[in-house]
């Protein structure tokens, strides 16, 4: 049952004043090493594109895997985010090497489809062996205030997941205010969604802190109002280390050490993976260096 | 052997770039000997053109900045216009000027960068009001910047009398097209220099060179225009200009100002180009005795 | 093969390792004298106190003890620098200088952000990141007055005091010191300032500014000295004009001195500033809100929010909320990029401190303290709650000066704003609301100078700041804070 009789305001410029303090955070040395590495194991490597092939499929798999097997200990990378029909082979691919497969799915990245295509493109995921599934809401319906549609839309895909995780897209560059993204939070975990997800990464702006904050909030809130966790994704615009250290600063003081794992947060990124380890290429050596030592896919 | 010197081309300022006059027209500066020191850009309605798109894009952004950054670039203007002191001078030397006066009024125009840098967080303090109106209303009224602006320079010096013009333009957070001086426009492109290096946004000052002649109809009649301003002397051209200005209600001003003089620094002139927003938004009365504002 | 990463038995601990802002590039002396007229002297009885880092305790210099006889150097040398230079100037050069102060602080920001954490206990980012910038802007904001005197007091012939006596305190020391010199000087007044016994460093190296912006010597003259210094001060027959900040009970001591003489006073004193948190509020930004309030600067704040007030209905959430808030701020060594919270400002101030936490607990309040690890040497205090309190509280209605905050609940529109104004202060106040008509109904009822809606611990120079009540009286900062250093006929 929906009940969105307590949500809270949100002030924007609160938000952003608190974002500034918590960006003056400075991680260095051993907390920066432990930030980096998990930052990466916390990755769901991503390719969302028209011209995607299986080879290029396979090659990102590898690439999941095997981050830089110069650097010893390191993790591997959380999860893989394909379309539909390269889930086979992305599964595959991976074999045991318990990395996820996360597939888009429900019209992605538009939404702009009937229930029967959005529920058939879940299937066809989830049949081809997707562990899980990240839908889009459909923003236009949820913009005209038809809060009950969206959660009825979710509750239904939540089911054809199976025992596949749910990770719910709001699209949230479409959706404007903070006040919309906290209401469409509690519309999401009521519906039973697994992640709250910000953004397809097909339009601007995608993850920002200011949106991600408030989607924190809202997950801290429900987890005390319910006892249940929901797991975040930030996903598009987060390409360097020191972004992703500042969204795990944001995400340790506001939601706990309890979130601090690959089961509960995720970036939804491609090219951070690789500043990563540039990253710890400098931590290693001491010197700075060149994107020439860092495979590309 | 005497070396050869590099002579400078003097191309127009529009959206931060350098770009020659799309007419390929030009005119020469003629120093007192009669010697050609410079082929100056002949602007045409189409730079014009090209110019306001370029202001109108930075108009917003820079109106949004705070008042008090506003303050800091146009400081930091005067930093630098200090630092080019002697280029200045000799520039102005080149144009008929003694060095004395050159000195005079370079300095009084780095001065007066300062004198309205100051004015950028306070004007709004002395022209703002909060309004006691009879209904239980909070009521305010703010200054606004009326938007993009079109200044004609004056034509008497080259570099004090088109600082004074665009000053009061911007630090209301108008963005400009500026006309330099006809007869003596080379300080206003040294001066896009300055711009160039100084923090100021792109497409805030946009600089043309030309004839007031030709351009002050298309100065006038533009549709996407918010105001124009006239620095120069001629009365046909003013109410050409006036007359252009009622195709869309622009507002026209004519500074017909002696900018050499201290008086002539004055923030009724970034009044000008300011509209007045009133806003409206009830008090409730709840709670010890009733007050208003 | 990569290896998986381990699943997680006990929950994950981040603890930020220690990012300590760099020392090395700044120039402290061990030992620094009286700024009179143009130079460093040593003062008149050749006696100095030690100024310490309330972290470590340690000494970090000493500094001259200015006795009335230097008070008196002092204050000649600041009239003949008024009668003979500064008056003289012409309104746009005196901007200009001002404009070069600004710049200068600018270009030493970082040196001035370090040695005012390291002698006052403020966190480095605190430093860095307000209480610097602020202070140089308040100066590029008044030197561009100078010249624009005429348009702001209508129909007003005005012309400076002469001379300004300033007393500043220990809690912003350089930004004090900007808020009382910058105006003082764009109005054309010559100054004697004397900073405040704990924290005398930050202003003498802004003498060394004024040295290096070539300002005429006496135009500005900084002495340092303790309670004696501030008296003669006071009590000299020079300055027109007096600006004290600091302790309501100074305040008043100074009002009552200078009675009946012509001196022109303008104070700036205590507050224990009301925070009222409506259930319609952006609680997690209210939350926020009052941890800036009360947090802030070790709370060492006079518009500090102080006394909390919370509508009921949204009590328990606040109170469980805020608790959880506080858990996250790290209390350890100011030059530390990550300390939220830095030292107390000296051991006399923290015995204070801990007078009230202890009376609090007698009171009948319940005391919460966050489990954060204070450092072992040092003059530190936990961040302190005090619920269940009321208005008869003493914790309530004195001013504590410390990251301590009492507790309310209220009911009704009408009862808060009592209870707010119930109170001999009249600084600061905070509202917490969505509603905008609520917002300036509460600013009309407040008796207070400055009233922050949906925010708090806002501070600009455009803006005027300054109390009702015993919190002092006169404005500093914007058009209104001119009024204080000007004449008018």
């Amino acid at each position: 049952m929906l009940d969105l009789s307590n949500i809270p305001v949100i002030d924007q410029v609160g938000v952003e004043e608190r974002i500034a303090r918590l960006n003056s955070r400075s991680i260095k040395k051993e907390s920066k090493l432990q930030g980096l590495h998990l930052a990466l194991s916390m990755i769901d490597l991503t390719t969302l594109e028209g011209k995607d092939t299986a080879g290029k499929v396979r090659q990102m798999c590898y690439k999941a895997m095997h981050p830089a097997d110069d650097i010893p200990g390191l993790p591997t990378v959380a999860a893989v985010c394909v379309y539909p029909n390269h889930v086979k082979t992305a599964k595959t691919a991976l074999g045991n090497s318990g990395i996820k497969v996360a597939s888009v799915a429900t019209a992605f990245p538009s939404g702009n489809s009937s229930l029967k295509v959005k529920l058939a493109d879940t299937k066809l995921a989830i049949d081809n062996g997707a562990d899980e599934i990240d839908m889009v809401i459909s923003r236009g319906e949820f913009l005209s205030g038809n809060s009950k549609f969206v959660y009825d839309e979710i509750a239904t895909i939540k089911e054809a997941c199976g025992n596949a995780r749910l990770k719910v897209i709001f699209e949230t560059g479409e959706l404007s205010t903070l006040d919309n993204i906290r209401l469409v939070s509690e519309i999401a975990m009521q519906a039973g969604a697994d992640f709250i997800k910000t953004s397809t990464g097909k339009i601007q702006p995608a993850a920002t802190m200011p949106v991600t904050l408030v989607m924190l909030h809202a997950i801290k809130d429900y987890h005390e109002k319910t006892g249940k966790m929901v797991g975040m994704k930030p996903a598009g615009g987060i390409s360097t280390s020191k972004q992703a250290l500042q969204y795990l600063v944001m995400l340790y003081e506001t939601l706990g050490g309890a979130w601090m794992t690959n089961e509960w947060f995720r970036f939804g990124a491609s090219s951070l993976a690789n500043d990563i380890l540039l990253q710890l290429h400098k931590e290693q050596s001491g010197v700075y260096y060149s994107g020439d030592y860092i495979s590309k896919d | 052997m005497t070396r050869i010197a590099v002579l400078k081309t003097y191309k127009l300022f529009i959206g931060g770039a350098f770009p020659r006059t799309e007419s390929g027209r030009y005119y020469k500066i003629q120093n007192k000997a009669n010697e050609t020191i410079a082929n100056v850009g002949l602007s045409s309605r189409k730079d014009f053109r090209n110019a306001v798109v370029a202001a109108r894009k930075a108009q917003d952004a820079w109106q949004g900045r705070a008042a008090f950054n506003k303050s800091q670039i146009i400081y930091r203007i005067a930093e630098i216009l200090e630092g080019r002191k002697a280029q200045f001078v000799e520039e102005l030397i080149s144009q008929g000027s003694t060095k004395a006066s050159a000195e005079k009024e370079v300095q009084m125009s780095i001065d007066r960068c300062v004198y309205y840098s100051g004015w950028c967080d306070k004007y709004q303090a002395i022209y703002s009001s909060v309004n006691p109106v009879a209904t239980s209303h909070f009521n305010f009224s703010v200054p606004e910047p009326m938007g993009v602006v079109s200044i004609i320079a004056s034509d008497e010096t080259s570099l004090l009398g088109f600082i004074s013009a665009l000053l009061p333009c911007i630090v209301g957070g108008n963005t400009c097209i500026v006309l330099a001086s006809s007869s003596k426009p080379l300080s206003a492109i040294t001066f896009a220099e300055v711009l160039a290096t100084s923090d100021v946004p792109a497409g805030i000052i946009n600089i043309l060179t030309g004839k007031e002649k030709e351009l002050h109809t298309h100065f006038s009649n533009h549709m996407d225009l918010n105001a124009v301003v006239y620095c120069g002397t001629d009365k046909a051209i003013w109410k050409t200009i006036a007359q252009n200005s009622s195709l869309n209600i622009k507002r026209s001003f004519w500074w017909n100002k002696d900018w050499a003089k201290y008086e002539s620094e004055n923030p009724y002139l970034i009044m000008d180009l300011q509209e007045i927003k009133t806003t409206w938004h009830p008090i409730e009365n709840i709670g010890v005795s009733g007050a208003k504002y | 093969m990569a290896k998986k990463i381990k699943e997680q038995v006990q929950p994950f601990t981040w603890s930020y390792a220690p990012a300590l802002e760099s020392k090395d590039h700044i120039q402290l002396k061990q030992q620094y004298e009286l700024f009179i007229n143009g130079r460093f002297v040593k003062p008149n009885s050749g006696k100095y106190f030690d100024t310490i880092n309330p972290s470590t305790e340690q000494v970090i210099a000493k500094v001259a003890d200015a006795n009335p006889k230097d008070v008196d150097s002092a204050m000649m040398a600041a009239k003949n620098a008024y009668d003979k230079t500064w008056s003289k100037i012409s309104a746009k050069e005196r901007g200009k200088y001002i404009f070069r102060i600004a710049r200068i602080i600018q270009e030493r920001a970082r040196e001035f952000a370090v040695i005012e954490s390291i002698d006052g206990g403020k966190p480095i980012r605190e430093s860095r990141d307000i209480d610097i910038p602020l202070a140089a802007n308040h100066f590029f904001y008044y030197a561009g007055w100078a010249d624009k005197l005429q348009y702001t007091f209508p129909n007003q012939q005005i012309k400076p005091y002469g001379v300004a006596a300033q007393i500043i305190p220990w809690n912003f020391p350089l930004l004090m010191a900007a808020w009382k010199i910058a105006p003082a000087l764009a109005t054309g007044n010559t100054v004697v300032l004397k900073p405040a016994e704990t924290t005398p460093l930050t202003a003498m190296k802004l003498a060394e500014v004024m040295q290096e912006a070539d300002l005429p010597p006496g135009v500005v003259n900084i002495i340092s000295g303790q309670k004696a210094t501030g008296a003669a001060m006071v009590q000299h027959p020079i300055p027109n004009k007096i600006a004290f900040t600091g302790s309501t009970a100074v305040g008043k001591w100074i009002q009552n001195e200078i009675a009946g003489t012509d001196k022109k006073l303008s104070l700036e004193l205590g507050g224990k500033g009301a925070n009222i948190i409506f259930a319609d509020a952006a609680i997690d930004q209210a939350i926020e809100g009052i941890i800036n309030g009360i947090f802030f600067n070790q709370g060492h704040v006079c518009c500090a929010g102080s006394r909390l007030f919370v509508q009921e209905s949204v009590a328990d959430i606040v109170v469980k909320k805020l608790k959880q808030r506080m858990e996250t701020l790290i209390i350890g060594d100011p030059l530390d990029k990550q300390t939220d919270i830095g030292a107390i400002n000296s051991k006399v101030q923290l015995d204070k401190i801990n007078h009230y936490i202890k009376l609090g607990i007698k009171e009948g309040a319940s005391m919460y303290q966050s489990s954060c690890a204070l450092p072992s040497k040092g003059f530190f205090c936990k961040p302190t709650l005090f619920m269940h309190t009321s208005q008869s509280h003493r914790i309530v209605q004195e001013e504590i000066f410390g990251p301590v905050l009492a507790i309310q609940t209220f009911r009704t529109i009408e009862e808060v704003i009592e209870k707010a104004n119930n109170i001999p202060y009249g600084l600061s106040a905070g509202v917490w609301t969505d509603k905008g008509s609520k917002i300036f109904n509460l600013t009309q009822k407040l008796k207070a100078g400055v009233v922050w809606a949906n925010t708090f611990n806002k501070f600009d120079p455009a803006s005027p700041f300054g109390g009702y009540k015993e919190s002092g009286f006169g404005r500093e900062g914007g058009v209104h804070g001119l009024a204080a250093y000007l004449q008018q006929f």
